[in-house]
């Protein structure tokens, strides 16, 4: 076989990057597999047997939940996304289908999104600029939709000062750019 | 000058000077003024000119509601026109001048309109301008702009930023006044998350230009020691400088704060402004109430304002605006302007009392009955002339006249969801209706209540219900001791005098002859008041003079008040800047962009780009010694066509559908069928909308069973994603589907051309023989190791490929394809040549899926199976939508291959005038063929499939004057009419 091909993160660089913009850190990261989840109709009992049994969390509405391997937020009814580390988990849909079977629509998403991990010692400030989380008001593992900078986000509050961000990727650079320009302002 | 009119005490900070101009003269003040405030302490009380007349004024008010003192702050590109001086807050160089007037303040020759302001009257323009129409945009509307207006626009780009942002909170306080504080210290104490927002720089309120004590302190004191415990609750959100300007839907408030306006130039990297979107469960509205005046002959002059601006400029920021002040006044509060003034060592010569009877004023001349009928003084007040109970009139010298009318509760943000205010006879003024929005209530003056005692109950008792309602318990505090009086007030609302003009609206120059004129010409609703009078209508929303005026129109007609009634107010509050509503979103940063898993090679490669949606895609990839894009995009095409061609189409579309009823599913948002398609295979779709017209188009794969990717053009991505979650959760929720967008998570590249399997199976890892991946194939494969798919189908009409890799592996999969290709001379393409080949193949694309199209206009109709129900099915059966002699698909070639073609341009039959009725149809879309080397283009042609070889002339009708060519009418398929080559 020839030379595998190389891969390059959402940013463009061979390796993620850590940007640091006022009291904020924003690092990029490519270390997680990721894949939709749904639950085919009528098939809600079975996906929640199948997820016990292999350790994927199924948190509830507006929830993200810890786990090892998985993790996972909730998305929408009967819907979430399953988080795992990358090297362990290259084809986390391959990993997930015997487990599910045709109780679940699984859908490989790693390389539709760029994440971030957002740190300081306050995000509050940082994101009421960005979009219309109620932050302060979330508990922490707290999973939402929401818009920034134009573009469709995931968010989920890992603490007060912890934030996992996923983005559109192709969007990647405008959104580490609203996110640097932002947490600039706030010096 | 060195601020002569300064006297002691207030709340400005001595220990700091700060030297500001004036129409370039400098002055000095302190930390805590206002530009009106400073000004006025150094004896300048011209600031400005009106509107229409052009008449010298000077500030009205002390606050936000100013009409009269609007000047340009800064200069250069941050130069900001119709600011109020009365907020405007001083800062060390501030720059200012003064507007609408030419060669100057105090000489505008443009004041010649005072003279003529017979012909300037209520409904001058409609009564002048009327004909010919021509002339209204190219004559009238350029005079009248010149001759009328505010300040100017520096026509450079603000280099400023301005942000957004989101703020959420279980109650919202407007207004940090008595009533505002209190509020917001009942709800803070009680736990609740707690916005308090005042538009003023200093939290207090009317407190800090009083002299009246609450709780045994100065107000003043008493509202910082509210401020300071605030402060420390970190539940509770201060937001000074920050003004509510509009009430929304659903508890949302915006609210723009002023972070660097007190500054020269905001500190790096901070915004000038943020428009805040305040989410809040409940909010209360403590805005306070507004003086107004009362109306007569040349109660514009500099000098005169409202007698509460008088105190406020007094008590607050130690400025006596004149020497001999008199005060004119129809209430109890007026006399405190004369009392506060007179404590102040001020000479107060009169009282004009227009209320008969009654106590009066120890040690002041406390005229009751009487009233002021004329000022005199051009550019700033001399004397007034007054009327006395006994009809005796009189001239007294004055240098400032404080003027109360009533004070006007500010209901403005109650009426913003069309809630009407309701007439309160004690006070004389509206008070806010009861439909006000949803969690909205007001309290204190801003709901009548105005003495200090009653903002202060008001405030915690509709704190404590607002909370009740959230389910959070709020405690009654003990009141601090505070003055209750009755405002007692006698309706006063013009003192005739002369014939000479009383104004009403100063801003708009509306003045009571205005109003009489349109009670005569029965114009005679507050509406149409309003709007023939232009009362209102200012950038101040005629917040001193609304009400003056109706009542006067009241009077005219012999109505009362609340049978004449009034207009109600709008957002926003008070002018906001443009570049605020724009916030970040501008120039480049209007929308983010989307990159293409090439870029970055693209970008290395000098590649020209194009923006599609958000996205840039590669246009052209220009080469060296090409010094034109046809050079460019003819070298990419012919290539492809010789041997291969690479292209990146991430940006189509990719929806991830599965579930065992997805073929179904399928069935029914595509026109043709999908739940045949075998596994393994790919085939065309057509989409169209409920009412048979077409919507979208792609090809889609069957990947598994119950699992197919579907492929939507770049353009409608989201809005067929959209499409179709609705159509899974609204109109067949009982179907087992679920989708997802990929879009995002696969690079794509077509690899199209007579060589793309043999470059291709240089890197793909399996068998992609035509025998083991036929035409129209679609799989999983791995590309060196990599996993990723394949599909056999094409755009261009030649052999072709998509393959795809997740999308870390794009960029490498766009080099390895390259270098793969030297070989066979392949070249990558952009946009430009995707559309030649596209059209030399006959493929629709935006250009025909305009919304207005079937799939019988595109020579798809059978592609419409009428053998199952799909969406748009039906209405596309419509009668006029099957016409024979309609709209069809046609190839259009010049006559002469030298002809060329425009798109656009419209059908016409030889000889035909071109006129509608000879409309045959137009040319959709037109590129140079190199492979045929002419011009050809796409268009759709009444009964085109009728009129193959047929000659016409194509008329670009929009060319001065029209061009046309002869064309000939084709088969829209110019190149491999067979499709031999993509089976190759």
């Amino acid at each position: 076989m020839a030379e595998t091909l190389h891969s390059l993160t959402a940013l463009g660089h061979s390796e993620p990057e850590t940007h640091a913009a006022g009291p904020c850190r924003i690092a990029e990261r490519f270390d997680v597999a990721l894949a939709s989840l749904a639950a085919r109709k009528g098939r809600e009992a079975d996906v929640e047997r199948a997820a016990k049994a292999a350790g994927v969390p199924l948190p509830g509405p507006a929830r993200w939940k810890d786990g090892a391997p998985y993790a996972a937020f909730w998305v929408a009814p009967g819907m979430w996304f399953v988080e795992a580390p990358f090297a362990s988990h290259e084809d986390i849909v391959a990993h997930l289908k015997p487990a599910f079977g045709d109780a679940a629509s699984i859908t490989e998403q790693t390389d539709a999104w760029v994440c971030f991990d957002i740190s300081a010692a306050e995000l509050s400030p940082l994101l009421e600029r960005l979009c219309n989380v109620d932050f302060p008001g979330a508990p922490d593992g707290f999973a939402t939709r929401t818009v920034i900078e134009h573009s469709g986000c995931y968010l989920v509050k890992r603490g007060p000062g912890q934030v996992v961000l996923y983005g559109s990727r192709s969007s990647a650079r405008s959104l580490l750019h609203a996110l640097e320009t932002a947490a600039a302002s706030l010096a | 000058m060195t601020q002569s009119n300064r006297i002691a005490g207030g709340q400005i900070d001595r220990s700091r000077t700060f030297r500001f101009t004036f129409d370039g003269r400098t002055y000095e003040g302190h930390p805590g003024d206002t530009l009106a405030s400073a000004l006025l302490a150094n004896g300048v009380r011209l600031m400005g000119r009106s509107f229409k007349y052009h008449r010298p004024r000077g500030p009205l008010s002390a606050g936000s509601e100013e009409p009269n003192a609007l000047v340009q702050l800064r200069s250069g590109p941050r130069q900001e026109p119709n600011t109020r001086a009365t907020v405007a807050e001083l800062f060390d160089g501030l720059e200012a001048t003064s507007q609408n007037a030419w060669p100057s303040l105090k000489f505008d020759a443009m004041a010649i309109n005072d003279r003529l302001n017979t012909f300037f009257t209520a409904g001058f323009y409609y009564k002048t301008f009327m004909w010919p129409a021509s002339f209204w945009e190219k004559v009238y509307e350029p005079i009248i702009r010149r001759a009328a207006g505010l300040g100017a626009l520096t026509r450079e780009e603000d280099p400023d930023e301005y942000d957004k942002g989101f703020l959420h909170c279980d109650l919202l306080v407007i207004g940090a006044g008595p009533a505002g504080l209190t509020a917001a210290l009942t709800a803070g104490r009680a736990g609740a998350r707690v916005i308090l927002a005042d538009e003023d720089f200093r939290m207090g309120g009317r407190l800090n230009a009083e002299t009246l004590e609450v709780g045994g302190k100065a107000g003043a004191d008493w509202a910082a020691g509210i401020v300071a415990e605030l402060s420390a609750m970190p539940n509770v959100r201060l937001m000074p400088r920050t003004t509510v300007i509009g009430a929304f839907d659903h508890g949302i408030y915006g609210v723009v704060e002023r972070v660097s306006d007190h500054l020269a130039v905001p500190p790096k990297g901070k915004p000038r402004q943020t428009l805040w979107r305040v989410y809040s469960r409940r909010a209360i509205l403590a805005g306070g109430a507004t003086e107004r005046p009362i109306a007569f002959e040349n109660n514009d002059r500099p000098g005169i304002m409202l007698a509460g601006a008088l105190r406020a400029y007094a008590n607050r920021w130690s400025v006596a605006v004149g020497d001999r002040v008199a005060v004119f006044t129809n209430n109890e509060d007026g006399l405190r302007s004369a009392t506060d003034l007179q404590a102040k060592g001020v000479d107060v010569v009169a009282v004009i009392d227009a209320r008969p009877g009654g106590s009066v004023l120890p040690g002041i001349r406390h005229l009751k009955g009487a009233e002021v009928i004329d000022a005199q003084g051009r550019l700033g007040l001399t004397s007034i002339t007054i009327r006395q109970a006994n009809g005796r009139t009189e001239t007294i010298r004055v240098t400032a006249l404080g003027v109360s009318g009533g004070w006007n509760p500010n209901v403005n943000i109650t009426s913003h969801h069309r809630s009407r205010p309701v007439w309160d006879e004690a006070i004389q003024s509206f008070i806010p209706g009861p439909d006000a929005p949803h969690g909205l209530t007001a309290a204190g003056a801003a709901a009548g209540a105005l003495s200090t005692h009653g903002a202060l109950a008001t405030g915690q008792a509709q704190a404590i219900a607002a909370l009740a309602d959230l389910g959070i318990t709020a405690k009654a505090a003990a009141l601090p001791n505070a003055e209750d009086a009755p405002i007692s007030i006698t309706p006063k609302w013009y003192a005739a005098g002369g014939k000479g003009r009383a104004w009403i609206d100063p801003q708009n120059d509306v003045t009571v002859k205005d109003v009489k004129l349109a009670q005569k010409e029965n114009f005679t609703s507050v509406e149409h008041l309003k709007r023939y009078t232009t009362l209102g209508m200012a950038t101040d929303q005629g917040k001193t003079g609304n009400v003056l005026g109706l009542a006067i129109m009241a009077g005219l007609t012999g109505r009362t008040i609340p049978e004449t009634g009034t207009t109600i107010y709008r957002p926003p509050y008070t002018p906001v800047a443009m570049g605020t509503l724009a916030g970040r979103s501008r120039g480049k940063e209007f929308k983010p962009f989307r990159l293409t898993p090439s870029h970055k090679w693209a970008e290395e490669q000098g590649a020209v780009f194009v923006e599609v949606g958000m996205w840039l895609r590669t246009q052209w990839l220009p080469k060296p010694g090409e010094t034109h894009w046809r050079q460019s995009v003819d070298r990419e095409v012919l290539a492809t066509r010789k041997s291969v061609g690479i292209c990146d189409v991430t940006t189509l579309g990719k929806i991830d559908i599965q579930g065992t009823d997805a073929g179904a599913f399928l069935d029914k948002v595509y026109c043709n069928t999908f739940s045949t398609l075998a596994v393994g295979k790919c085939r065309y779709g057509l989409m169209l909308r409920e009412d048979g017209m077409v919507f979208d188009d792609g090809t889609t794969a069957r990947m598994g069973e119950h699992e197919y990717v579907m492929t939507t053009t770049t353009a409608n991505a989201v809005t067929v994603f959209r499409h179709l979650e609705y159509c899974r959760q609204v109109l067949w929720p009982e179907m087992d589907v679920q989708l997802i967008s990929t879009t995002e998570a696969w690079a794509q590249f077509s690899v199209a051309g007579p060589n793309a399997r043999k470059l291709l199976e240089k890197l793909v890892d399996q068998d992609i023989s035509d025998a083991a991946f036929p035409y129209m194939g679609a799989g999983s494969i791995t590309v060196r190791g990599i996993r990723g798919r394949l599909f056999r189908i094409s755009f261009s009409g030649e052999l072709a490929y998509e393959i795809a890799v997740p999308t870390r592996y794009g960029d490498a999969l766009i080099r390895a394809l390259v270098e793969a290709g030297k070989e066979f001379d392949a070249v990558v393409y952009g946009t430009e040549a995707l559309g030649v080949m596209r059209v030399e193949k006959g493929h629709v694309a935006g250009n025909e899926l305009n919304g207005q199209s079937t799939a019988l206009n595109m020579g798809l109709g059978k592609m419409v199976s009428k053998k199952k129900d799909a969406i748009g099915m039906v209405l596309s059966q419509r009668e006029g939508m099957t016409d024979p002699n309609g709209y069809r698909l046609v190839g259009v070639k010049p006559v002469n291959p030298e002809g060329r073609l425009t798109a656009g341009s419209h059908f016409l039959e030889i000889g035909a005038a071109p006129v509608i009725e000879n409309d045959g149809g137009w040319l959709t879309s037109k590129v140079y063929s190199p492979h045929l080397g002419c011009d050809i283009a796409l268009g759709y042609l009444k009964a085109g499939d009728q009129k193959m070889g047929r000659r016409m002339r194509a008329v670009n009708l929009l060319a001065k004057p029209p061009t046309e060519t002869e064309v000939e009418i084709v088969s829209p398929h110019f190149f491999d009419p067979e499709g031999e080559r993509l089976r190759g």
